[in-house]
């Protein structure tokens, strides 16, 4: 079981860091949010091109990076954190399943980051589904790649991701199996995982950087115990998160046995504590963290979009008393 | 000898020599002897002090073998109980800070078993807040006269010797007038009260000092310096605890998730999720204690980090014995067998109050993790006269 990063995966995240620290800092990704498309295509090109993002789990045969589900759950921790808006999670989730499938048709083309791809995760509702030139529609065992069709772009709690229903119309067959999907279902419980531990992080670090600087009373709120002792527990659960998170995505690339219970491990737990963090950072801001012009309801709708982005959580504690036999 | 070959010969050694039994923490005379003959063999074998200075009667090793010997030992239980605060915090304290004739006199009877220590920190009126201690040593032609309480002192009952933290000066701010000892536990004057704690065992001892004369040579680091020795005996215990010593594992406890999986009726949809959430907690604090681990193996410190571990622990153990108690009703309380239920419940404060309270490790964290702005102090700068200690109405 590895547990802590390597030297190439710190390099990784401090690269990816660093890059969206500069290219989508919280401002711009407010405006890119509030534009047509509600993302930045220029910043993708970047992500995609000088950082290879689009294509880091795609086998090199097809123009990939042929990096691990390790690799891949520490960049979405980064795009988590950041918020990035767009289709970056859904082309990873399309990615996973292509990948996990042998798809070859189309992960050259996303691996190019000249497709923008999704998943319509229950049914015909999918993230960034109006913007995606290709919708991957399940169907039990079976999966389609939809292009074209009609797309309704639905009102959403965060405003930095936008979700679609899509039309459900006739497509290209993806090679498929039931075992296939049963594992792919657990890696998109760990991506959405690796992205929570990043909000998790965000939203904590926004509060402790605050709490350092605010003054009420003469002195500086991060020194009261009411303030401290919350801030202390928020770290409790950023530490037990970074460390399931870890555990699936090694699970994932080295262990399928361990898989299923380390993925529905993180939902249940990572999901909640995310949520649970964004919502305390925002109440510890005050009444400014009420505010819109204030980012902590960023974090707090992101937290909460994505703890049931994959179905109500109950489904992942139950999941857990399954595979737990209980 | 490589790492692999020192791990293989202690495994086997610990086959042929280590009972797997309980390790009991209080301990008949019989039951200290047995440990003393066992501490005995283990040292002539070459596993006490493993890392310890080989000239005061350590193996000289370094912590990976240290450290090798202790994950082989995890599968046995060596019963050590009431040489762990001698091994854990006041040996260690000894090689760094004592003087030459103290680690010759003590160091290796200690690492022998012929010894056995405890450490003199707490009192009535200094918990959490240790150096508002009021013990006072008072300078003699020859020595020190020792008078004032100490609690919460575990194995006190069998110990020769303790590691005694004092009030040297009353007249500078309290964390500048502390001295630290060496004291005989069989001299005139110490008296050893077992402390009934709410189990209704006793854990720990209450020790009074009444006029107790300890010779010169027995100060621990210079007059006054004392705090700075207590900081480097916390920093060993905090060691000793994360590294396992005296730590017992949840392998036989009745309300872990492992156990109480059998016990309750899972077809209750209520029961069924309480036990998923049970299993969640474990979990993620199993999950965390284990990226820790292989931190420090990486040579990545996690310092004050480990007071959340500690934290979740006590936590964890609170909320499972709550958990089993409530799940099994009313004979969890009132009952026929050996209780261990309402034990559990009755033993789960323990790990939130000792080495540290919840409190504490929320303070440490908030300071010392995420670099939070100190709160004020009025008791840094005052005289230890004028300050406010104890309880007072």
């Amino acid at each position: 079981m590895n547990l802590v990063l390597t030297e190439e995966q710190r390099e990784l995240r401090d690269t990816v860091r660093s890059f969206l620290v500069a290219a989508s800092p919280l401002p711009d990704v407010r405006r890119a949010a509030e534009s047509e498309s509600g993302y930045d295509p220029a910043v993708y090109r970047r992500l995609n091109g000088e950082l290879g993002l689009a294509g880091l789990i795609v086998p090199q045969e097809y123009g990939g990076a042929g990096a691990g589900y390790a690799e891949l759950a520490i960049v979405l921790e980064e795009t988590g954190a950041a918020l990035l808006p767009g289709p970056f999670l859904a082309t990873a989730l399309a990615t996973i399943l292509l990948t996990e499938l042998g798809d070859k048709e189309l992960l050259p083309d996303i691996a190019a980051g000249t497709t923008v791809a999704t998943v319509a995760l229950d049914g015909d509702r999918a993230l960034n589904g109006a913007e995606a030139d290709v919708v991957l529609m399940v169907d039990g065992a079976r999966v389609r790649a939809v292009r074209g069709g009609g797309r309704t772009p639905l009102t959403t709690l965060d405003p930095t991701r936008r979700q679609a229903r899509v039309e459900s119309v006739a497509g290209e067959a993806v090679a498929s199996s039931e075992a296939g999907m049963e594992r792919v279902r657990d890696l998109f419980a760990v991506a959405v995982a690796a992205e929570q531990l990043g909000v998790l992080r965000a939203s904590l670090d926004a509060i402790v950087a605050y709490s350092r600087i605010r003054v009420a009373f003469g002195r500086l709120i991060g020194s009261y115990q009411g303030v401290k002792h919350k801030l202390a527990d928020m770290h409790c659960k950023l530490e037990q998160a970074e460390s399931i998170v870890r555990n699936a995505a090694w699970a994932a690339d080295e262990a399928p046995g361990e898989l299923p219970l380390a993925a529905a491990l993180a939902q249940a737990y990572v999901g909640r504590a995310c949520f649970e963090v964004a919502r305390d950072s925002l109440l510890l801001h005050g009444g400014i963290g009420f505010t819109w012009e204030h980012d902590a309801h960023l974090y707090y709708k992101r937290a909460k979009s994505d703890e049931v982005l994959l179905g109500p959580p109950r489904i992942h504690r139950a999941r857990l008393a399954d595979l737990l036999e209980l | 000898m490589d790492l692999e070959e020192y791990r293989r010969r202690a495994r086997s050694w610990l086959e042929a020599n280590a009972r797997r039994s309980r390790d009991e923490d209080d301990p008949g005379a019989d039951g200290v002897a047995a440990a003393k003959a066992f501490m005995a063999d283990l040292y002539d074998a070459g596993y006490s002090g493993i890392s310890w200075p080989a000239e005061w009667g350590g193996q000289g090793l370094s912590q990976a073998e240290e450290r090798a010997f202790a994950e082989e030992a995890k599968d046995f239980t060596l019963p050590t109980y009431v040489f762990s605060i001698g091994l854990g915090m006041c040996g260690p304290t000894l090689v760094d800070l004592g003087t030459p004739g103290q680690k010759a006199r003590h160091l290796r009877p200690l690492l022998r078993g012929e010894e056995i220590w405890c450490q003199l920190f707490s009192e009535p009126g200094a918990g959490s807040d240790v150096a508002a201690l009021q013990t006072r040593a008072t300078e003699t032609e020859d020595g020190w006269v020792v008078s004032g309480q100490k609690v919460w002192t575990s194995v006190a009952q069998h110990a020769d010797w303790g590691l005694l933290l004092t009030r040297t000066d009353v007249d500078v701010p309290k964390h500048k007038g502390l001295s630290m000892f060496v004291v005989d536990m069989h001299a005139p004057g110490v008296t050893v009260r077992p402390l009934r704690d709410m189990t209704g065992r006793a854990h720990f001892n209450e020790i009074f000092f009444d006029d107790v004369h300890i010779p010169a040579e027995n100060l621990v680091g210079r007059v006054n310096d004392g705090w700075n020795c207590a900081v480097t005996t916390l920093l060993h215990e905090r060691l000793s605890i994360s590294s396992g010593v005296g730590m017992g594992g949840q392998k036989d406890n009745p309300v872990a998730f492992e156990a109480l999986r059998h016990t309750v009726d899972t077809g209750d949809h209520l029961v069924r999720d309480q036990l998923v959430e049970l299993y969640i907690r474990s979990r993620a604090l199993a999950l965390f204690n284990q990226r820790l681990a292989q931190e420090t193996k990486a040579g990545m410190f996690p310092g004050a980090r480990g007071s959340a571990a500690k934290l979740l622990l006590a936590e964890l153990s609170m909320f499972q014995a709550d958990l089993a108690t409530s799940l099994a009703g009313p004979e969890a309380v009132a009952y026929e067998d050996d209780g261990r239920l309402a034990g559990s419940i009755s033993l789960a404060p323990a790990l939130s109050l000792g080495g540290g309270t919840n409190e504490i490790m929320r303070n440490i964290i908030g300071d010392r993790v995420l670099n939070l702005p100190p709160e004020p102090r009025v008791d840094k700068t005052v005289p230890f006269k004028d300050l406010k200690t104890g309880t007072r109405q």
